[in-house]
């Protein structure tokens, strides 16, 4: 047992899985010799070498590509996309190339590969270096996403995530970054499309994801010492393939659901899952299903205002409460 | 353009006749097969859209002919020529067109996709550009384990302004990766000149030295040209000695796709180039090098036969299943994203 950082955590994710597999190779700007612009893969490019971890050009488009070539023809390639907003200059893999060439060969082409990319805000960064784009990957069949909240979390599913023989978009909150975790010794594999009840509760169940982890946490919490509400809240961790028994089960015990969600609010991730819900469990529930989420804005940079804007703690608290006791 | 052979003393006899017959044979099943197509579109028989390489044969074959098994090839929605050139039956490639459960894909990619991995056709992209990264990384592949195969990725002189060509070829260079680059200058993107909408005469080779490359521009109609070419980029490649990018100069004799009647071609260009049709310019390199008439006849009867045949099969063959519309999503064969 020890303790890491969630950036740590990813290198050591990395790590272990290039040194369990050489077919494993990784490729991005500035992830080689620099060690990532988030120092996230410091120390890979001298375990593994120029041949094995590859700095690139700014070309995203090659970036993705390339691995998707090499995930068709045997490799299974981890490439980086430094901020997911970068996203929007490659989608044409993310969205049509990588995730539809099985369905649409008939299953002869396979993509093993995984997309880490930093997501979220946070960094005071702006509305171009900002975003949670969790949804944008969410509604493309053919893709998995994974979004860990815990340096444990980031090991254990980045394994899981090489190891799987569907794409996988990894998205790593870069305000978790610098964040801490214990982390047990040895080989750690998780499993995609699991979700994690991290706090047992009987009152009312808030589903997170990511950087909203340990704010529906803390605001558990609160809602516990202050109100005397107990909830139960859940790190979603894997929107494709999705945990939905694990949520629908938490709800048919507390009734209520919330979820906070970083992405803008249409077509977020919650929405989707409480569809699910409203379909399958609405005689489980005794009030509305509610989305805390950031608005229908771009980001703004400057600190006070991308506080304001993202789900606090204090917003969940007060929505919860609020909801409760109407 | 390069200039067109006019006597058998004027080439040298370095590919001799074996190759030549499958040069032929090559481009003479890629003229029937494509005619086919247009044929059964008349007839309401090939649904969606359709992309011919009618007066393009020369390009396919002679890449295909200079690959060695285990070559891979990347090629666009314009892809039935490089699909049969690499082996795969007509009836497969036919079959895809009119959606039949007979077809390549069993009807689930359609004409613009057609892929055959088992054949080194390692897909048919319909997103300008696209599949020039995904070629690199398959080259990197090779490249990284040691293996001997070359990666060749065929495009239209109207992808030369897409960015995924300028990243593809800068990165393919800054890697020295065994792929070859083979762009088809048919004259048109769509419905536009490529020489109204692109800085440089030519828009592949006059950007090649923006990434180091050599500049080489051949006759695209002549596949005794298009072949020596290949062959010599194609050893340079597993010399380890990184990418080439060729453009070809050719002419599609229909529209750009099913649809297009090509009225905005000028007089006279068409009937121009079907001078220099390919098939016709091969089978007189044929009788320069004194291969018999009966040789040619066969071929041509051979090819008729097989096309007429792979028609009837896919005429018989009946429409895809229902139980195919949810499988191969994801790699459990399913399509399940929840539980
Ligand atoms: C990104 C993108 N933009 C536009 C199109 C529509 N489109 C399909 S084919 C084509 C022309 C391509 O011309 P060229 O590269 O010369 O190939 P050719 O059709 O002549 O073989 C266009 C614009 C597309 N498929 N993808
Ligand atoms: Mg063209």
């Amino acid at each position: 047992m020890a303790e890491l950082t969630y950036r740590d955590a990813v290198a050591r994710g990395i790590a272990q899985e290039m040194a369990r597999d050489p077919d494993v190779v990784f490729l991005g700007e500035d992830v080689a010799k620099a060690g990532g612009v988030f120092k996230a893969t410091v120390g890979l490019y001298e375990q593994f070498g120029p041949l094995r971890v590859r700095d690139t050009p700014i070309s995203e488009q090659a970036i993705l590509g390339a691995a998707m070539g090499a995930a068709m023809t045997g490799l299974k390639p981890i490439a980086e996309i430094m901020f997911s907003d970068f996203f929007a200059v490659c989608f044409d893999y993310i969205a049509n190339e990588v995730p539809k060439s099985r369905y649409m060969t008939n299953g002869q082409t396979k993509c093993p590969l995984v997309v880490r990319t930093g997501n979220g805000a946070g960094s005071r960064f702006g509305a171009q270096h900002s975003q949670s784009v969790e949804n944008w990957c969410m509604m493309i069949p053919g893709l998995k996403v994974v979004a860990p909240s815990s340096p444990v979390d980031v090991i254990g599913l980045l394994a899981a995530a090489v190891r799987d023989p569907d794409p996988v978009i990894f998205l790593e909150h870069k305000s978790l970054y610098g964040t801490k975790g214990e982390v047990p010794d040895g080989e750690i594999l998780d499993k995609l499309g699991t979700a994690k009840i991290l706090r047992p509760g009987k009152d009312a169940t808030i589903i997170a994801l990511a950087l909203m982890v340990p704010r529906a946490l803390q605001a558990a919490e609160r809602l516990a010492i202050e109100h005397g509400i107990d909830c139960e809240v859940i790190d979603v961790r894997s929107l494709i393939p999705l945990d939905t028994q694990t949520i629908l089960g938490s709800v048919a015990k507390t009734h209520h659901c919330f979820s906070v969600e970083e992405n803008p609010r249409l077509c977020g991730w919650g929405a989707e899952i409480m569809s699910i819900i409203a379909d399958e469990a609405f005689y489980d529930l005794d009030g509305p299903l509610v989305r805390i989420t950031t608005p229908h804005i771009p980001l703004p940079a400057a600190d006070i205002l991308e506080d304001a804007i993202l789900p606090t703690v204090d917003r969940i608290v007060d929505r919860v409460r609020r909801t409760l006791k109407a | 353009m390069s200039k067109k052979p006019t006597s058998a003393a004027a080439l040298n006899d370095d590919i001799g006749e074996e190759t030549r017959l499958e040069l032929y044979r090559s481009q003479v099943n890629i003229r029937e097969a494509e005619q086919r197509a247009f044929d059964l579109f008349l007839q309401n028989l090939v649904k969606g859209t359709s992309h011919l390489s009618l007066g393009q044969e020369a390009v396919a074959a002679g890449f295909a002919v200079a690959m060695k098994k285990g070559d891979l090839s990347f090629c666009t929605y314009r892809g039935h020529a490089h699909t049969l050139a690499r082996g795969v039956p007509v009836e497969k490639v036919l079959g895809e067109l009119m959606q039949r459960d007979n077809g390549l894909m069993r009807g689930k990619g359609g004409s613009m996709h057609l892929t055959s991995e088992e054949h080194g056709v390692m897909g048919s992209y319909a997103i300008i550009g696209a599949h020039l990264p995904i070629a690199c990384g398959a080259a990197w592949r090779a490249q990284y384990k040691g293996h001997s195969d070359v990666t060749t990725c065929f495009f239209g002189d109207g992808t030369t302004n897409i960015g995924a060509f300028h990243e593809a070829l800068n990165f393919a260079a800054v890697w020295k990766l065994p792929v070859i680059f083979v762009c088809e200058n048919n004259l048109y993107m769509e419905y536009t000149p490529i020489s109204e909408v692109t800085a440089v005469e030519h828009p592949a080779a006059d950007r090649a030295s923006a990434y180091g490359l050599e500049r080489i521009v051949i006759d695209g109609n002549d596949a005794d040209v298009v072949y020596r070419t290949a062959m010599k980029a194609y050893e340079k490649a597993r010399a380890g000695g990184g990418p080439s990018l060729i453009e070809c100069m050719t002419y599609r004799h229909s529209g750009h796709s099913r649809a297009d009647p090509a009225k905005y071609r000028p007089e006279g260009e068409l009937e121009r180039w079907k001078e220099r049709d390919p098939i016709k310019i091969y089978r007189e390199r044929l009788k320069q090098f004194g291969i018999g008439d009966d040789a040619v006849a066969k071929i041509d009867a051979d090819i008729k036969r097989i096309v007429d045949e792979a028609t009837e099969a896919c005429k018989a063959s009946p429409n895809p299943p229902m139980d195919i519309l949810t499988t191969d999503v994801y790699a459990d064969g399913g399509w399940a994203w929840r539980n």
